[in-house]
């Protein structure tokens, strides 16, 4: 079993499908149970994890490698390393959340529902342990048809718009990327990460291939300009793929980067590191202007998820710059740390944030902002959770929002300190657009007479909000053991970074 | 002289010509209350065809009758798949034609020949065997069209049909009388010995381009398409599935069989003149697609977008290409089998269920056909982890190794817009709320049900595991 922990990650949750499906429209309630059974039993073999991976030693490890196609040497290649590992648990973890979280809240064709959350589980943990690029983007795309069908089945009023759009968008993006991987399969004769790695390419294809991943990823974390299909996505979205697109599959954008854009295309990724240190910035500050005149709840969350994810490119890339240019690899260490950190960081503050705004929708059926005011005198304990989880959305020390963009900031420093002032603003407007969402929900006097037969969270709410919160501020407090997990990965990532392929 | 080897070579082609004439007498004295046994025997008949093309296959090359018929690998691996995809369309078409009162003997038989046209067209030594493949391949497909006469529509499509493709045969025919006069030769081999660049350059690319013509014709690629969206669209849908499933393939092995096996030394003049044909099919077939409200016509465009893809594969001119256009045209077979087989399995008497519409909140009132329907889009799409994804991939590997890298990115740009309508058909069945009228039970066929889930279910599968056939098509073509 431990030769193929990996393998069991990615198939248990896909296979659990099935009988979740078989069980039928009829039975819901068989459904969620199977449903929770399988991201349990996946969460439990996710832990494995951390026992047999070797923080030490680093590098890729758990590797399982088998011929696939064997006319065209495409193998089913997966490894791990600490930042995988650690996605990988970020997905398992969230992934019971989000079925507890929809236990009662879908009532429609409950078996589909679940079903399709356990098969994107599964494709998800297979892109964060694929290393061949073609198997990574047949999970990579494969990923968008259970999505597709969770925001256009069980999604809003214009759920099929938003639903359309973030399919083709991604799509869009995508596939020039597989144009550029096989044109380096053209070269290299396999799609092997590490192969394609030491693969020698003259500047001018290393940009082109650079655009091409660029785009597939920038679309997916998405970076200002390409980022206008996440409102309407999460807008539209049942409150699980909300959860899910925010806390999941955006880190597979960043995490594509890692993989993809830092070891292949190192030197175009060095020389255009402006573009995308720019590109970050007008996302942390822009964005989080735009985020501030919003007055849907959920769309001011989606904008601070992209002003947020500015913050992991930001640090990607800074460690560019400070590889490259000032060699100064410890600070460069520390941005991608602090990358690392904010990835895992945003996925459980942005999904709990989600999730808060799906119990508010559950209970008025609005998400606009002016529609609640003096929630907290009906629902004291739903006050709490909402108020600690915008303090992390602001980055309040003690929160595990504030260890990553700390981190960034204090390596951007290193390189520019414009380039941190910048950064920085998110800390005022960070605070500006959240405190002011909690004060216009939360504080006040009621207006709203909906408001005051609100009922406060049940036990199944409390306890994901709960294991949000308790992993909001342990990380928070004790980011301690998550950096150890990164470190040789990212230690390792760094000195790539250095490399010149010209 | 003929001689008993030569038989033995073309066994399955002669025992189908048999089997199909006894169909024909059968069909004429057998009383109407057993008429329904027709449909068993021309299943086993097709599936004997199938164990013979399989059994008998030679470990080399085997001619026959003075080169006039070849038999290798890549000629079986069409073969069976074009009979498959006939027996697929037997299945299918029987509820369909009990409903509507079709149900006649004819049908199975001039399916039988119009199969039997596409073995010998795939196993052409000669071009007057091509031209004899292609012609009893043809006949039968407007007979077949023609065949629900009493509907205006279908009678329209035929005549389109009809005319179109005689121009063509016309066209194709003219440049093989180029060829010839250029060369002095009518075998495919010794075509490929004589017609190099030295040899009256001229006059064989003249000829070159008029074959091409005859071949676009067939494929259904742009400028020459316009044939395709009247005949999906008026003729009925097991006729439709047939000419988008096994007559596809008969349109790649003549391709491969003229241009390759015939003319493969004149591939600098053929292939920017494919990649043209590739661009403009794209193009056309995926922008037109998507103002398409008939399900069947919008199909209709999918496919002359996916014979460009297709020509991507062809427009290598190597042994990869050929592997992965002929991947293709079987991934496009399968592919069309499981759309249009859920179109019968949904039509019943008096509803053919071919308007986009129709299929308004499928997923509730047919959960499984529903699937079936979103695999097959998902995978004309493209979308991995589903058979079509692969099926690109190949073609645009086999362009980006041919160094046309602009080709292989408008292939991509126009899989973009593809995506869109099919994804429409998604949304239609998930999304959208039934309506009276539209969809609402499938076929009680339990045949046709089990086999169409399997057809269905393939797509995911071969999705995994596609590799043997791939296998097969490449060592088809020489490469390991």
């Amino acid at each position: 079993m431990f030769n193929h922990l990996l393998s069991l990650l990615i198939w248990l949750p896909i296979v659990g499908a099935v009988p979740v499906l078989l069980a039928g429209s009829a039975r819901p309630n068989a459904a969620r149970w199977l449903a929770l059974l399988f991201m349990v039993l996946t969460f439990v073999v996710s832990l494995f994890l951390l026992p047999q991976y070797d923080s030490a030693r680093g590098g890729m490890q758990l590797v399982e490698s088998q011929l696939w196609i064997a006319s065209l040497n495409v193998h089913y290649a997966l490894a791990a390393d600490g930042i995988s590992v650690a996605l990988i648990l970020l997905t398992t973890i969230v992934g019971i959340l989000v079925v507890v979280g929809a236990w009662e809240v879908i009532q429609t064709k409950t078996h589909q529902y679940m079903a399709a959350m356990l098969v994107l589980e599964g494709l998800m943990i297979g892109v964060f342990c694929a290393t061949d690029a073609l198997l990574f983007y047949v999970f990579f795309e494969a990923m968008l048809i259970p999505m597709f069908i969770l925001i256009g089945v069980w999604g809003g009023p214009r759920r099929v718009y938003a639903t359309l759009k973030f399919f083709i968008y991604t799509f869009l993006g995508s596939i020039f990327m597989l144009i550029a991987l096989l044109y380096l399969y053209h070269k290299a004769g396999t799609f092997d990460l590490r192969t394609l790695a030491s693969l020698p390419l003259t500047f001018t294809e290393q940009a082109w291939i650079f655009f091409a991943f660029l785009l597939a990823f920038a679309i997916k974390v998405p970076m200002v300009p390409v980022h206008t299909w996440l409102p309407d996505a999460h807008v539209e979205a049942p409150t699980g793929g909300s959860v899910v697109l925010a806390a999941v599959m955006l880190k597979v954008g960043t995490y594509g980067m890692l993989r993809f854009i830092l070891p292949i295309v190192p030197d175009a990724g060095a020389h255009y590191t402006w573009l995308v240190v720019v590109l970050s910035l007008v996302a942390i500050v822009y964005i989080g202007y735009v985020a501030l005149v919003q007055d849907d709840m959920k769309k001011l969350v989606a904008y601070s998820s992209v002003a947020h994810m500015g913050f992991v490119t930001l640090g990607i890339f800074i460690a560019f710059m400070l590889a490259r240019g000032a060699g100064d690899v410890d600070s460069a260490r520390l941005g991608m740390q602090g990358a690392m950190v904010q990835m895992i960081s945003h996925g459980f503050v942005s999904g709990a944030m989600f999730t808060c705004i799906g119990v508010m929708y559950d209970r008025l059926h609005t998400r606009l902002i002016k529609d609640y005011g003096g929630l907290i005198n009906v629902m004291p304990w739903f006050g709490f959770f909402y108020v600690l989880f915008a303090m992390a959305n602001c980055g309040l020390p003690g929160t595990s929002g504030f260890v990553g963009e700390f981190m960034v900031v204090l390596a951007s420093f290193k390189a520019n300190p414009w380039i941190a002032l910048f950064a920085a603003f998110t800390l005022i407007i960070g605070a500006g657009y959240t405190l002011w969402m909690v004060k216009r929900v939360l504080w006040g006097e009621i207006h709203n007479p909906h408001v005051a037969e609100m009922k406060d969270i049940n036990g199944r709410e409390t306890f994901v909000l709960l294991a949000f919160a308790a992993l909001t501020v342990a990380l928070g407090v004790w980011p301690e053991p998550l950096v150890r997990l990164m470190d040789s990965s990212v230690t390792q990532l760094v000195q790539q970074l250095a490399i010149h392929k010209i | 002289m003929p001689t008993l080897n030569d038989v033995l070579v073309l066994l399955p082609e002669f025992y189908l010509v048999a089997a199909a004439c006894l169909l024909l007498l059968a069909d004429a004295f057998m009383k109407p209350a057993q008429r329904g046994a027709l449909h068993w025997i021309a299943i086993v008949v097709l599936l004997v065809a199938t164990y013979m093309v399989v059994a008998g296959q030679p470990d080399a090359t085997v001619t026959a009758f003075g080169d006039m018929f070849v038999r290798d690998r890549t000629s079986e691996i069409l073969k069976v798949f074009a009979l498959l995809c006939t027996v697929l369309v037997f299945i299918y078409a029987r509820p369909y034609l009990l409903d509507r009162k079709q149900f006649v003997g004819e049908f199975y038989t001039l399916m039988i020949f119009a199969v039997l046209g596409v073995m010998l067209l795939v196993s052409a030594g000669n071009l007057v065997m091509v031209y004899l493949g292609l012609e009893l391949l043809t006949l039968s497909s407007y007979a077949l069209v023609a065949l629900n006469r009493d509907s205006p529509l279908s009678s329209e499509a035929a005549i389109k049909y009809f005319v179109l493709g005689a121009l063509s045969s016309g066209m194709l025919l003219y440049g093989m009388s180029m060829v010839y006069g250029a060369t002095g030769t009518l075998g495919l081999a010794q075509l490929h010995a004589t017609a190099t660049h030295g040899a009256m350059p001229h006059l064989l690319v003249f000829g070159l381009i008029f074959m091409l013509v005859g071949i676009a014709f067939k494929l259904g690629a742009a400028p020459f398409h316009m044939w395709i969206p009247d005949v999906y669209q008026g003729a009925s849908t097991p006729v439709t599935t047939f000419i988008a499933s096994a007559s596809k393939l008969a349109a790649f092995g003549m391709a491969w069989r003229l241009l390759e096996t015939g003319l493969g030394d004149l591939s600098p003049y053929w292939q920017p003149m494919l990649a043209v044909l590739a661009v403009l099919s794209m193009a056309i077939g995926n922008l037109v697609a998507i103002v398409q409200t008939n399900l069947k016509r919008m199909l209709a465009y999918s496919t002359i977008s996916h014979m460009g893809y297709l020509l991507l594969g062809l427009v290598n001119a190597g042994p990869e290409g050929y592997a992965a256009a002929m991947f293709y045209a079987i991934s496009y077979a399968l592919m069309s089998t499981v759309a249009f087989g859920v179109i019968m399995a949904l039509a019943r008497a008096g509803f053919e269920c071919e308007e986009i519409a129709d299929l308004k909140g499928l997923n509730q009132r047919s959960p499984w056909f529903a699937a079936m329907m979103a695999l097959a889009m998902f995978s004309l799409a493209g979308v991995p982890p589903l058979f079509g994804f692969y099926a690109k991939y190949l073609v645009l590997q086999a362009a980006i190794d041919a160094h046309m890298l602009w080709l292989a990115l408008a292939g991509a740009v126009f899989a973009i817009v593809g995506l869109y309508y099919y994804l429409h058909v998604v949304k239609v069945m998930y999304f959208d709320k039934p309506v009276e009228g539209g969809a609402d039970r499938s076929t009680p066929d339990m045949p046709m049900r089990v086999v169409l889930s399997l057809n269905g279910l393939a797509l995911l599968v071969l999705g995994v595991y596609w590799g043997p056939l791939l296998g097969w098509c490449r060592h088809s073509f020489g490469i390991g």
